[in-house]
């Protein structure tokens, strides 16, 4: 069976500078993947690179066996801003409805088919009563669901999420969370980009980043405590009042933002 | 004698008619562009574009040749000018921008300003002579409104994509850097169709007033659209009827009407409750 993802010496940057380099994973079809690390780790520059939005600065990456973007209906992408200005005169039906382009190109018709996968995704993410309300007039919150089912409609075999959970609350953290377990046991692959070590324990696998690889397994095996200091350069544990750091690193002062 | 006021300026006189079909024209094209111009935050590069072909088309005026085919020599050299500067530069592309709008501009009052011959063409390049419209300016005219039409409607899901974000029109199988060149090609066409009935510096006006106007109200892009063009055609109508009962620049008093009906509408929306809140 072909890999959802296969990356081979991978180096990922921006205008020819690498940001992580040497990178190398296979994401098979129905595997849940957690890219962490703190801001400017390069998880985002890798996510980019796997859509096709980045070129690789050096190594391979193959989707479904071809280039990134070789095959725009079979991935869905959700970047972690979306530049919609105040005036984008938008409904939250037509936002959802982008999603299907892909599979029509310029000129074909949205088939009924079409027009069920939004339904049923803005029922998933619970923005169905939202279908007529413009996208300028939702709270942070109300529009990142809209943003996921944006995703979830294109019914891609990969997706790619840059921080799904930003501003949702816990009742629809949960929900998006049952959604991605049930489409990877249909065979779909996931790939979510985050900084929570609670979200990455419950996927398949984890590749811990700091401007380089610091582990990459499953989930169970990987979520140390030395391996989130190395990642983080602190580890917190829960304690009665909050979380106490009790071990530093490193700062990432110095960190740009990728 | 209100239908008089109204009706008899163009039922009367056919240079009237011609401006009026003209206008409405101009207001099609610049509705549909001036909505991307607008959503997708490029009045700057449409402002340079209005004003780029100034050189363009006075070096066709002193070769004898129509001054059309410069403005379209002037705008390709433009966006061209744009790209490259972008490319080959660490500045930014407003920054690109700015500095070939001033030099074309500059060069373009430049050559204007040695030729004694048609010096007095400047003031028609830059403000229209829409009152002067022949038949084949309005076939020529039709012709273009048509062409943009036609590739607003083939390429309307990339610039859709393009407006939400142009990393979802590049996941989506539209590439951005093709459909922005596209959309750029449409401002430069409307520019340069539009340059002979409200002029290099009222194109502009015409680009964006309307479509800011829509935007105040409008909740989907197709209404947007329609509602640009139908607010530049009812500027062109009571701008020509200005011009015709008060004797004043009939460019200048259609974007001037353009800009009233934006503030009026402005104003309005603050009086109303916004639209659709489903917070």
């Amino acid at each position: 069976m072909t890999a959802s993802v296969e990356a081979r010496g991978l180096g990922v940057g921006y205008q020819g500078e690498t940001v992580v380099a040497d990178i190398g994973f296979t994401l098979e079809p129905g595997q849940l993947l957690a890219l962490v690390g703190s801001n400017g780790s390069g998880k985002t520059t890798l996510l980019k690179t796997i859509a096709g939005l980045l070129p690789p600065t050096g190594g391979a990456i193959e989707v479904f066996g071809g280039k990134p973007l070789s095959r725009p209906a079979g991935v869905a992408y959700m970047g972690q801003f979306h530049p919609t200005s105040f005036m984008l005169p938008l409904r939250v039906h037509d936002v959802v409805s982008m999603a299907r382009f892909a599979r029509h190109g310029l000129f074909g018709r949205l088939s009924a088919a079409d027009r069920r996968a939004v339904q049923e995704a803005m029922a998933v993410m619970g923005v169905e009563q939202l279908s007529h309300a413009p996208l300028n007039a939702l709270s942070g919150g109300q529009r990142q669901r809209v943003f996921l089912a944006q995703a979830f409609a294109r019914d891609a075999d990969l997706i790619l999420l840059d921080e799904p959970a930003a501003n949702l609350d816990g009742a629809a953290r949960g929900i998006y969370r049952r959604h991605l377990r049930a489409l990877t046991e249909t065979g779909r692959s996931v790939i979510i980009a985050t900084h929570d070590i609670d979200e990455a324990a419950e996927c398949d696998r984890t590749m811990l980043l700091a401007h380089r690889v610091v582990a990459y397994g499953v989930s169970a095996e990987i979520l140390t405590q030395k391996a989130i200091l190395s990642t983080f350069g602190m580890v917190g544990k829960y304690q009665e009042g909050g979380i106490v750091i009790v071990e530093r690193e490193h700062a990432h002062d110095d960190c740009q933002d990728h | 004698m209100i239908l008089d006021c109204l009706v008899t300026p163009f039922s009367n006189n056919a240079f009237m008619l011609n401006a009026l079909l003209a206008g409405v024209l101009v207001s099609i094209a610049c509705g549909i562009v001036g909505t991307f111009v607008v959503l997708r935050g490029l009045a700057f590069i449409g402002d340079a574009l209005a004003h780029g072909v100034l050189p363009g088309v006075a070096i066709a005026m002193l070769l004898g040749l129509p001054g059309m085919l410069g403005a379209a020599v002037g705008a390709l050299g433009m966006i061209f000018g744009i790209g490259f500067i972008t490319r080959r530069s660490n500045l930014s592309s407003d920054t690109a921008i700015g500095l070939l709008f001033v030099g074309m501009l500059a060069l373009g009052v430049a050559i204007v300003s040695r030729s004694h011959a048609f010096s007095g063409d400047l003031v028609r390049i830059l403000f229209g002579e829409i009152l002067g419209i022949r038949t084949s300016e309005l076939v020529t005219q039709l012709a273009a409104t048509l062409v943009i039409a036609a590739l607003a409607v083939a390429c309307h899901r990339p610039f859709l994509l393009l407006c939400f974000s142009p990393e979802q029109a590049e996941v989506s199988g539209f590439p951005p850097r093709r459909y922005h060149a596209i959309m750029l090609l449409m401002i430069a066409l409307t520019v340069v169709v539009s340059f002979r009935t409200v002029g290099t510096l009222l194109v502009f006006g015409m680009l964006l007033a309307p479509a800011a106007s829509a935007a105040l109200f409008s909740r989907k892009i197709i209404t947007m659209v329609l509602s640009a063009s139908g607010i530049g055609a009812g500027s062109v109508y009571a701008g020509l009827l200005a011009s015709y009962h008060f004797n004043i620049a009939a460019g200048a008093a259609i974007t001037l009407s353009a800009s009233v009906v934006f503030f009026l509408l402005l104003a309005l929306r603050q009086l109303l409750p916004p639209l659709g809140a489903a917070r």
